[in-house]
């Protein structure tokens, strides 16, 4: 444990997500269980091996942008910019009325691929018409630090702003990465977040190919089945999420509503492969020991898990086995584990983000969201999931697990803040 | 194709295809300070001229346009041969 002087607390969400556009529809569907994935409607899927994804339900980016930016931005910046917007709104933050107020206010964006619809349509446009009628925004809108620079101008954000690009670790990364920024004193207030907006047939097909996702194609509500037996594969979403983290004391002064605490942020590589995690789980094992460190918790103290909990085969026997290892053996079976996968799918780069928000609410209600879908238990995920229903309890500290393709495991400690 | 149907084509572009706002294009409308078209705006509206009218524009002859109006001189004059 270090000592610290600048504590970093969260005092806006935001959220866009297959389950609801906004933080409190987003929440009460996790509470109530409520699966938002669906045949896809994006493109025809018909001739693809995996026809089912989460995907926003009637999101209008044109209630938070003109008609020209929504033609200019890739879909990944508008529902960053969306999610950005209700989080900055959420802690009363505008700075419209002073140029300068925003000095000490920052960006960190996370994405696991950035503007990814965008490359496959300027591809088609290319190969079919030819590099000249390519648009000249291809750039702006396929680079993944853009959503960052699109809020930055917006709302006059004039600190430290940047990028996290960790695949689905990205947005956790991106709020542990922000809650550094304020706590060694480079900024006050960061907007910290990710997304991904990836459901057209490129990345569709390149996550299909990989063996990633789920198959359950005649079952979109049951596909997405952290822990269960039969889980074959994650299923991918899109969506976005923002948290306004700020240094405590400048909270305080302002009278911003705290929600809670930053307590902890863990890293490890897995350094094993480039999709599949490291068996035994000693790579996510670290992460978290990071984390749990870097709060000064004792492991024991953990109340929920808000898990990685993919739906992969892999994942979550895996994170299973991670979770004993860095909470020992009898905590691991005390603590309530869930994964709100289950009802958002996998929104990638986002993911970290939307679990934090999660994450946080759960401090707040005193109430854990479920693992639905949980109907087989599989012997080597023997943990206690929060199966199908929510669960009233004293949340006083939530860990928070992301982790991406490439080895990267990363954990995220949040408390309750007294 | 008289200007007056020329005009009416290029507002309509302007308001479907770059998705400005109608109540502001207008013949002495200037691209950049009145209808926040930055410079790769201005790439994308030439290329929804060449497509619209079957013509080339090129970044010289480009560079003339400074308003709604003198995009339609132009279109006019590539159009007139």
């Amino acid at each position: 444990m270090r000592t610290r002087d600048r504590r970093v607390v969260v005092t806006g969400l935001g959220a866009v997500t297959p389950v609801g556009l906004t933080v409190d529809d987003f929440w009460r569907a996790l509470l109530a269980g409520e699966s938002g994935i669906g045949e896809i409607s994006s493109f025809d899927a018909t001739r693809f091996a995996v026809r089912i994804a989460g995907e926003l339900k009637d999101f209008d980016p044109e209630v938070y942008l003109g008609r020209r930016e929504v033609r200019t931005m890739d879909r990944y910046a508008q529902l960053f910019y969306a999610s950005t917007a209700q989080a900055l709104n959420d802690a009363g933050i505008d700075y419209t009325d002073d140029p300068d107020a925003g000095l000490r206010t920052g960006v960190v964006i996370g994405g696991g691929i950035g503007g990814i619809i965008s490359v496959q349509e300027s591809m088609e446009i290319m190969f079919s018409r030819g590099g000249d009628r390519m648009s000249p925004y291809t750039i702006t809108q396929i680079i993944p630090n853009m959503g960052a620079g699109y809020v930055s101008i917006a709302f006059n954000l004039l600190g430290p702003i940047s990028c996290t690009v960790t695949a689905c670790a990205a947005s956790a990364n991106a709020i542990g990465d922000a809650a550094e920024l304020i706590r060694r004193g480079a900024a006050d207030v960061m907007v910290a977040g990710g997304v991904e907006a990836p459901i057209r047939e490129y990345a569709v097909a390149g996550f299909a190919q990989a063996r990633a996702l789920s198959t359950r194609n005649d079952d979109p509500l049951g596909a997405s089945r952290p822990f269960d037996a039969d889980r074959d594969g994650f299923v991918m979403a899109e969506g976005a999420a923002s948290l306004i983290l700020e240094e405590r004391d400048y909270a305080l002064a302002r009278g911003a509503h705290i929600y809670a605490e930053v307590l902890g942020y863990g890293m490890s590589s897995d350094a094993y492969h480039i999709t599949l995690p490291k068996p035994g789980g000693t790579g996510a094992a670290r992460a978290m020991t990071a984390a749990i460190e870097d709060a000064g918790i004792d492991p024991g103290h953990i109340d929920y898990i808000n898990a990685h909990g993919t739906s992969t085969p892999a994942n979550d026997s895996t994170e299973t086995a991670a979770i004993k290892l860095a909470l020992g053996e009898g905590a691991a079976r005390r603590v309530a584990i869930s994964s709100t996968k289950s009802m958002t799918g996998h929104t990638l780069g986002g993911a970290g983000a939307v679990e934090a928000v999660a994450s946080v609410l759960a401090i707040r209600d005193g109430i854990v969201p479920p693992t639905i879908n949980y109907a087989t238990p599989d012997p080597e995920c023997d943990l206690d999931y929060v199966p199908n229903r929510a669960r009233r309890m004293e949340v006083a500290t939530v860990m928070s697990n992301s982790f991406g393709f490439g080895g990267h495991n990363v954990a995220l400690i949040f408390g309750k803040y007294e | 194709m008289d200007r007056s149907e020329i005009e009416s084509r290029i507002s309509n572009l302007l308001v479907s295809e770059l998705g400005l706002d109608e109540v502001k294009v207008s013949a002495e409308a200037r691209f950049e300070e009145d209808l926040e078209v930055d410079s790769l705006g201005v790439v994308e509206l030439l290329m929804a001229l060449e497509d619209e009218f079957g013509v080339k524009i090129p970044d010289e002859e480009a560079e003339e346009i400074g308003t709604v109006g003198e995009a339609v001189d132009v279109v006019v004059a590539k159009l007139a041969g």
